[in-house]
């Protein structure tokens, strides 16, 4: 770690790296895109804690450390069942799996999909130069710089395609792996999700990294749901406690579309997630699920923004937060009702529990409403384990510790519980059962 | 329902009855504001020397600091050079009684209902009348005295106890506290002062019923109240406006400070300033600086606000529970109109040991109006057992208007406990058509849902104020609430 780097002087360096690298045409759409993207990120650099959408998260850590690219691929010397988690092992259907940024072919499994349906690398489809069309019309860098890096940046991810009609039952996982690399590097994963009309489908995004190691993820993923489409998307982040995690996930969803979103956050040591959802057409319902575990001197921010753009619009959210140690957490979520869309129905509650003197939390649910017919409502909650479950609990038999567990565990399968993808919701649960806050120490 | 809405039409579209201009001569300073400007303030009030010092150190700070824009509020930017920062009646002589007081300025007060005599005779409220920036009036002095209790002129405390106002003066506001703050601090002209002894309870509800008169006058009051151990005391404030074209400056500064162990203040306000015409113009910027500090172990404050006036609004009544076991409230109704704009809402700093808050919230946008909720809880890393109930209820009156919540918290502390809610919605088709069914009109209706969704704020009002504060809602409004 040296002392602060010139932001601006290092991450155009590393562009210009990048783009020997790359070697792409002068010109050309996607270039263009990285250009413009990169000097937007020139103009808005790091924030700062005087940005309020960044009021309480200071990434000042991050502009301490020199990224670097990953080195060209060196396949992995281990094998892949000693990276995976066990629930990931377990769990069916067709996988991406990237080590440092790059996609591992002999991984990764794409077998046996419906015709039409395409799950692909983005790397590969970058380098036959066929860029799908609205890859970065939905992720908009014009304010949050970290989508501008990432739009800069981004060489590998994934392009899921879905014709329409179909439905797929076996969950996508795009697994991310960030394995020990001598220096620090960044990888910017990149996502877009492209539901047709009438389609169904699941996507797990997972983040995994050696306990200790010092990395930067900066992901990015688009998902477009056209009529009638339902798409869940489910992220479990478990990167090293020194890592740093920021993600940005953007949704955009068209008429009678239903799209359910899962974050599951356990480790990372400076995390930020933004998830925004645009509700563009009427009928659309959208629902956000959340649990952020912290311990240690981890910093988990949670970003959501729901935008009801047309009538008829339903959103529901809930994220809860346990907060050990001296975990910080921050919510921020905000329900946006436009002028015109009425009968919009929004409910949102947040809750965190705080098990230590040290743990914090700043929590901030806001509404914004421009139409008079809806019914928007929020809530949040800070506390600690009841005092009278304990105790009733204990009158029981059972003793102050495995009371105190069981509560906590109560309070987080709440959000668990909804979790569709079986493996990772009793593998989740076996863990929050013996140790609620150990949720990091996850492998095996 | 369109009988519902005609009615709501109805009452949006009521005009403000509180317009007229009184003709007085004041005695005012050439719009502008420099260091000469302060001094020769200073001077006209005979103010001691440190006072002036004060003065000076502000608007120094003030000149320093840019103008706050991040409130959801827009309007064209202020001039600060166009302002008249003095303006009095002129005096005719000291007064004894209240025979002595301008005829006109009786008059003027007739009008809007405030009688002295009425108010000295039948409600036993004493009444310290200001009329622009000057006290002209104060009621029941000698028996308030009698208890040791000092109720007077901002300026009056600086002559008669200026230890005291040396002492509290920016103890709660300091004059590095915000820009509008610090202009005040610079420029104020005067306001009420109010001491309640050790052990002491207020027999009477103390009020000020504060109007703006002359064209192009920015009003800068100052008001501090202060109570010993023991001492209560409950503080009306009410104001009216007359129609203006152009927009006039309002930046108050109240600062409350609970000293001793077992002191509280209760606050309560009724606000109808112009708030512009239907179209928008015209009105009163009202950027209030409002804090109380709970010193005292037990010690409580509460704030109780009904805006229906202004233009815009944009004040934080908050509390710092400083104190042990102390106590803050908050509750408020804010009521916007045609174009009028609403930032509102409350500061809670819990740092004492079992520190409690209350937050009621109830919100009411029609026409064009824009009403946020701006709040902050924040417990500190050493108070535990800290509790905090926060509510706020918007309610919306037509499709152009807008209701917000920006609620922060902030915990430091595992043994708190915080809870938040808000609901926005529209006026119950379904509530309305109950009442009509048990054969109320529409219009009954719809005061009867208003009166419900007001009432948790309209009893914590003081009698007095509670009928004003329903005729007031009435006359702007009342109707479309459910």
């Amino acid at each position: 770690m040296t002392g602060v780097i010139d932001i601006k002087e290092t991450y155009f360096s590393r562009f210009s790296e990048l783009e020997r690298a790359l070697g792409e045409r002068e010109g050309s759409p996607l270039h263009r895109l990285r250009q413009l993207a990169i000097e937007r990120f020139a103009e808005l650099g790091f924030p700062t804690t005087d940005d309020e959408e960044w009021r309480f998260t200071n990434v000042a850590p991050l502009a301490q450390v020199s990224f670097r690219l990953p080195a060209a691929n060196e396949p992995p010397a281990v094998e892949l069942k000693q990276l995976l988690p066990s629930w990931l092992q377990a769990a069916a259907g067709p996988r991406l799996v990237f080590v440092n940024g790059r996609m591992i072919p002999t991984w990764s499994n794409t077998d046996g999909l419906p015709p039409g349906v395409v799950v692909t690398s983005l790397g590969q489809r970058l380098a036959t130069g066929a860029v799908p069309a609205p890859l970065g019309r939905y992720a908009d860098f014009d304010v949050h710089p970290f989508v501008a890096l990432n739009t800069a940046f981004f060489r590998e991810g994934a392009v899921v395609a879905l014709p329409k009609g179909c439905v797929l039952t076996d969950p996508i996982h795009l697994v991310w792996i960030s394995a020990a690399a001598g220096e620090p590097i960044m990888t910017h994963p990149r996502h877009l999700i492209l539901a047709g009309v009438q389609t169904q489908a699941r996507i797990v995004e997972s983040y995994f990294g050696p306990e200790g190691a010092v990395y930067f993820t900066n992901a990015v993923t688009e998902v477009v749901l056209e009529e009638s489409a339902i798409v869940e998307h489910t992220k479990v982040q478990q990167e090293s406690t020194e890592a740093f995690h920021l993600a940005a996930v953007q949704v955009h969803q068209d008429r009678d579309s239903r799209f359910t979103s899962h974050a599951i956050a356990l480790g990372g040591g400076l995390v930020r997630n933004d998830i925004n959802v645009i509700l563009d057409a009427p009928g659309t319902e959208a629902t956000l699920n959340g649990l952020y575990v912290g311990t240690g001197r981890q910093l988990i921010d949670n970003h959501t923004r729901i935008d009801h753009a047309r009538p008829h619009g339903a959103s529901h959210e809930l994220y809860k937060g346990i907060l050990d140690g001296q975990a910080r957490g921050v919510f921020n979520g905000k329900i946006y009702v436009h002028p015109g869309a009425q009968k919009t129905d929004a409910k949102q509650t947040n809750k965190t529990l705080l098990l230590s003197d040290e743990a914090q939390i700043n929590s901030k649910p806001q509404l914004e409403i421009y139409a008079d017919d809806v019914k928007c409502t929020h809530g949040a909650t800070i506390g600690q384990v009841a005092e009278d479950m304990l105790f009733y609990l204990r009158t029981r038999g059972i003793g102050q510790d495995e009371a105190r567990r069981l509560l906590t565990f109560a309070f987080a399968n709440e959000v668990l519980e909804r979790l569709s993808v079986e493996p990772l919701r009793a593998w989740l649960e076996a863990r929050f059962l013996q140790s609620p806050t150990a949720g990091r120490e996850t492998h095996r | 329902m369109s009988t519902a809405t005609s009615t709501i039409q109805e009452l949006a579209n009521r005009e403000y009855q509180h317009g007229f201009v009184t003709d007085i001569e004041t005695d005012s300073l050439p719009p502008g504001l420099d260091e000469d400007v302060i001094r020769t303030i200073s001077a006209k009030k005979n103010e001691p020397p440190f006072l002036l010092e004060w003065r000076l150190r502000a608007y120094r700070h003030w000149r320093t600091m840019p103008e706050p824009r991040w409130a959801n509020v827009h309007y064209p930017p202020i001039d600060y050079q166009n302002i008249v920062y003095y303006s009095a009646p002129k005096p005719r002589k000291k007064l004894s009684s209240l025979d002595e007081v301008d005829p006109e300025l009786r008059a003027t007060f007739e009008k809007l209902g405030i009688s002295l005599q009425e108010q000295m005779r039948l409600t036993g409220v004493a009444v310290d009348a200001v009329f622009d920036s000057v006290s002209v009036a104060t009621t029941f002095k000698n028996k308030l005295a009698e208890m040791g209790i000092i109720f007077c002129s901002f300026s009056e405390a600086v002559r008669e106890h200026p230890e005291l106002v040396r002492k509290y003066l920016g103890s709660v506001v300091p004059y590095t506290d915000n820009f509008f703050a610090a202009l005040n601090s610079a420029v104020f002209s005067d306001g009420s002062f109010c001491y309640i002894p050790k052990n002491t309870r207020c027999p009477m509800e103390l009020s000020t019923y504060f109007r703006i008169n002359a064209a192009n006058t920015g009003q800068f009051e100052r008001t501090l109240i202060i109570a010993e151990e023991g001492a209560y005391v409950s503080y009306l404030e009410g104001c009216t406006a007359p129609i203006r074209d152009t927009n006039q400056l309002h930046a108050a500064v109240v600062e409350l400070v609970a000293v001793g162990r077992n002191s509280h203040i209760k606050y309560s306000t009724v606000q109808n300033w112009y708030p512009g015409d239907k179209e928008g113009r015209g009105g009163i910027y009202n950027f209030v600086t409002k804090r109380g500090k709970c010193l005292g172990e037990n010690s409580r404050i509460s704030w109780t606000q009904v805006e229906t006036g202004s233009a815009i609004t944009w004040k934080y009544p908050s509390c710092i529970l400083q104190g042990d076991n102390s106590v803050g409230e908050f509750y408020s109704v804010a009521l916007t109109n045609h174009y009028q704009q609403a930032d509102t809402g409350t500061k809670m700093i819990h740092i004492g040991k079992n520190t409690r808050s209350t937050i009621v919230s109830k919100g009411i946008s029609a026409g064009r109006g824009q009403n946020t909720y701006r709040g902050l809880v924040k417990i500190m890393k050493g108070a535990d057992h800290a509790r905090n109930y926060s509510q706020c209820d918007s309610l919306l009156l037509g499709d152009k208007c807008g209701a917000h919540t920006f609620p922060y918290i902030e915990v430091r502390n595992p043994t708190a406990r915080v809870e938040h809610e808000a609901s926005t919605s529209r006026i119950g088709e379904d509530q309305i058509f109950y009442c009509k069914q048990r054969g109320l009109s529409t219009e009954d209706a719809v005061n009867l849902i208003v009166n419900g969704f007001c009432k948790e704020v309209f009893r914590e009002l003081p009698m007095e104020f509670a009928v004003e504060a329903q005729k007031l809602l009435g006359v702007s409004l009342e109707g479309s609430v459910g």
